[in-house]
């Protein structure tokens, strides 16, 4: 990160989200390297920017196709990577011929000159990166987001080298990690196939278990299948859905609705308070022993430092002693020991010891074997001289402009997005439990002409109101917002429930809900 | 680009580094060690504490270790009489006008170089709250001669974190530069006032919660004598309750977002008193956000 000369920061408020991780941009920046910050907000991130572009929200494509459309037009592809390490490049350069420069600011409200400033620094720097975060996938059409941005990397080479690529900027601790070991509905531990037969003849042989051959369903799945009512027995840990998922409202009446819901959390969420059975558990950070993997692939250590209170158990024990209910006892393995079993089962952590893991301050994956350092990039292989060593080839995606879900009209005539602020976490049930005095509470955020046009004062309790529900907060005036753009966070959800507000139209592939686009209107309490 | 190597003789022995290198660099490289107040590794040298002075034959002053490049030829002393006296005379000065009780190190160099702090008197009275943030250019008297003039005055305490006790203050610079653009950026603090007045405060002296302030506590982090401090620990240090006989540290990764930094949570009675990052780990280099320093009020711990 530090060492690249072009940064896109697309989507990302990484100054308040990541504050660490924007450490590193900083250090860039202060050696010279370019920063773009591509959001509709001007955010404390944009303010360190060469170049903001507020794009109007969910017209990312249009905007990446925008890019990529200069790019072609002057020349500034590189062509020996497009011609080796890529396919579709002919019919893809077709499709992006439709997004020039005047529609694409018709599309996006971004200065063309801009967009030509970010397009030729972009790819004419020797390394140049993208990073995004949920700006680009919280939208129903998520992963044709990311798609155009791939898009970028593959036309101008800036992937699979040192200082440059694609890097996604994972919300939550071990997100990755969760991945990693297998918790997605098709994939096994190491981002094995679950429906391919050799890959779970292996795990079978190891758990002395027949494994499901078919896929799960994701998230969003679950809850339309608990609508369906083909869902019926439902295990959270670790996670507040009743608060977090769009709609919460309809999501609370899902899951009211199940027969038995369990819940593993160390506090009593709001969604631990409609289960049926809630198991205790410890904070992983610092009441138990594992790994997590953070956003560069890296697997850490977390350590126990403090004795447990109450009742709570270690997730390992709730589930090896549920297991044994259930008629099959595992015994009570430590967390070493489990993780050495994975190490057998994915290649790609097999060198991954936990000694070797002590002495390199945690690894990037794949790690083959312990005398393997990890892995700092991925994808060099697409530069391999040697043609038959570069692997399946990467492909340029055609993707098509589609505005959010909601349009706005004149009942509902506000772009509501939401985020995160630097203090505060997801839906508060850690974040709230210490005495920032940055704290601000819950406010909906919007522009100071919005503010004078509506009649409204800066702190005056309003309600908010979209297709779905309504909250009640107080205004707070942002002179990083334009007109026709209102921000708020689900930091606060026990006083101001802002899922209430959102809408839970979904990308079909990925399952994410479209949080950062719903229509709300405004309106004076009394 | 390879860096080539600069040969230079420091006491008698030859030293051979990169050229980039600092006489700091060069002394560790022989394994004469060297000392350093000012000085940390994810920090730019601000050279301001003078305690790392070596003398440079053909040089006029002694010249700091800790930001001087190495040239090729130099002729290095690092424990003549000049520079002992050097050395013994800052910490008689520092020791003599801040309370450097909570740095062992200070303490430790202190015995090493005979350092005598009291030879300057009795320390002056404390100043009053405020008194000293008031001070303008030139408000400054000359002792009385009886009396070591201190930098004594009533701790900050503005907020449910963090608290400034500027009578352990020996303005190092390292709390500004963690603020500054060695790490965090946000430039909520800086020196002002000139001379003995001169002090680290916010913009206009507001309290914290006023100020640019974000609470990531990078400031601590770095503070080598104590002067910023977690709430938790000052108030077990005032009840006589801090005992680090009892206390355990374990590295572990924050809970929060996914950039993974690592936490070092120093441990006491089964709670959590202060939060730490290891200044060479490469995801922190030694930095948190005020979520990862301070937002574990939610661990309660087995009381």
């Amino acid at each position: 990160m530090e060492e690249t000369d072009v940064i896109l920061l697309w989507g990302s408020n990484a100054r308040e989200a990541h504050p660490i991780y924007f450490h590193h941009v900083l250090k860039a920046v202060h050696r010279g390297a370019k920063l773009y910050v591509i959001d509709p907000r001007r955010t404390p991130t944009a303010e360190w920017a060469d170049g903001w572009l507020s794009l109007e929200v969910g017209h990312d494509v249009a905007l990446a196709n925008g890019v990529a459309n200069v790019i072609l037009e002057e020349g500034l592809q590189n062509d020996a990577f497009v011609r080796n390490a890529t396919l579709g490049f002919e019919s893809w350069r077709a499709h992006i011929k439709q997004y020039d420069l005047a529609r694409v600011c018709a599309l996006t409200g971004v200065d063309p000159e801009l967009i030509r400033r970010m397009a030729r620094d972009f790819a004419k720097a020797e390394r140049a990166m993208i990073c995004w975060t949920l700006g680009i996938t919280e939208h129903h059409n998520a992963v044709d987001n990311v798609f155009s941005l791939i898009n970028l990397a593959l036309l101008t080479g800036h992937v699979g080298k040192w200082g440059s690529g694609l890097n996604p900027l994972r919300g939550q601790n071990n997100v990755q990690g969760g991945g990693d070991m297998g918790a997605l509905p098709h994939k096994l531990p190491g981002f094995q196939d679950v429906e391919d037969a050799s890959v779970r003849a292996r795990f079978e042989q190891a758990w002395g278990r027949s494994v499901p051959p078919m896929k799960g369903w994701h998230l969003t799945q679950m809850f339309e299948a608990m609508g369906r009512g083909e869902l019926t027995a439902v295990y959270v840990i670790g996670e507040n859905p009743a608060q977090s998922e769009a709609d919460s409202a309809h999501a609370i009446e899902r899951l009211k609705g199940l027969e038995c819901l369990v819940v593993q959390d160390i506090f009593l969420t709001k969604t631990a308070q409609l289960a049926d059975v809630v198991f205790p558990a410890t904070a992983s950070f610092c009441e138990a022993e594992g790994t997590v993997t953070n956003s560069e692939r890296r697997v850490q250590r977390v350590r126990r430092a403090l004795t447990p209170p109450g009742e709570a158990r270690d997730d390992i024990e709730i589930i090896a002693e549920l297991s044994r209910r259930l008629g099959f006892d595992f015994g009570t393995p430590t967390a070493q020991q489990l993780w050495d079993e994975c190490r057998t089962l994915s290649p790609m952590h097999a060198g991954m010891s936990y000694a070797h893991l002590e002495e390199r301050g945690g690894i990037q994956w794949p790690c083959p074997d312990e005398a393997h350092p990890g892995t700092s990039f991925l994808h060099g292989r697409l530069w391999d001289a040697d043609a038959t060593k570069r692997g399946p080839l990467a492909p340029f995606q055609v993707t098509e402009d589609e505005p959010p879900v909601e349009a706005l009209d004149a009942e509902f005539p506000l772009r509501l997005t939401t985020g995160r602020r630097l203090e505060s976490y997801n839906t508060g049930v850690q974040s709230q439990g210490y005495a920032s005095p940055v704290f601000r509470r819950e406010t909906i955020d919007l522009s100071g002409a919005d503010v004078a046009r509506l009649g409204l004062r800066d702190g005056e309790a309003v309600r908010v109101v979209s297709r779905r529900g309504a909250v009640v907060a107080p205004v707070r005036v942002d002179p990083g917002l334009k007109a026709g753009l209102a921000f708020m966070t689900f930091h606060f959800a026990d006083e101001v429930d802002t899922n209430l507000l959102t809408i839970d139209a979904t990308d079909p592939k990925a399952g994410t809900a479209e949080y950062k686009a719903a229509a709300v209107r405004v309106e004076k309490l009394g | 680009m390879t860096r080539r190597t600069v040969q230079l003789t420091i006491d008698g022995k030859q030293a051979s580094v990169p050229e980039d290198a600092t006489l700091l660099d060069a002394c560790t490289s022989l394994g004469i060690e060297t000392p350093t107040l000012c000085w940390a590794e994810n920090l730019t040298p601000v050279n301001v504490c003078r305690i790392c002075v070596v003398e440079v034959e053909g040089a006029r002053v002694l010249v700091p270790s800790c930001s001087r490049k190495v040239e090729a030829g130099m002729v290095v002393h690092t424990d003549s009489p000049r520079v002992r006296t050097s050395r013994k005379l800052v910490l008689e000065l520092l020791g003599s006008s801040v309370d450097m009780s909570l740095s062992p190190i200070f303490l430790e160099y202190s015995k090493r170089y005979g350092a005598d702090p009291a030879r300057f008197g009795p320390k002056a009275p404390k100043a009053k709250a405020g008194e000293r943030d008031a001070a303008v250019p030139g408000h400054h008297h000359a002792p009385d001669g009886t009396h070591a003039a201190t930098v004594a005055q009533p701790v900050k305490r503005d907020n449910d974190l963090f608290l400034r006790d500027y009578e352990k203050c020996m303005l190092c610079m390292k709390c500004v530069q963690a603020c500054g653009t060695d790490a965090q950026n946000t430039f909520a603090i800086a020196v002002s006032g000139r001379g003995f007045e001169a002090r680290i405060s916010t913009e206009h002296d507001t309290a914290l919660p006023d100020s640019a302030c974000v609470f990531c506590g990078n400031c601590i982090g770095v503070c080598p004598t104590g002067a910023l401090m977690f709430n938790v620990e000052h108030d077990l240090r005032a009840a006589k309750k801090w005992d680090e006989s009892k206390q355990t540290v374990t590295d572990t990764v924050c809970s929060y977002c996914g950039v993974g930094c690592t936490l070092s949570l120093r441990v006491q009675d089964n709670q959590i008193v202060r939060v730490t990052s290891p200044s060479d780990n490469s995801v922190t280099a030694g930095n948190l956000c005020v979520k990862g320093r301070f937002g574990w009020g939610f661990v309660k711990g087995d009381e």
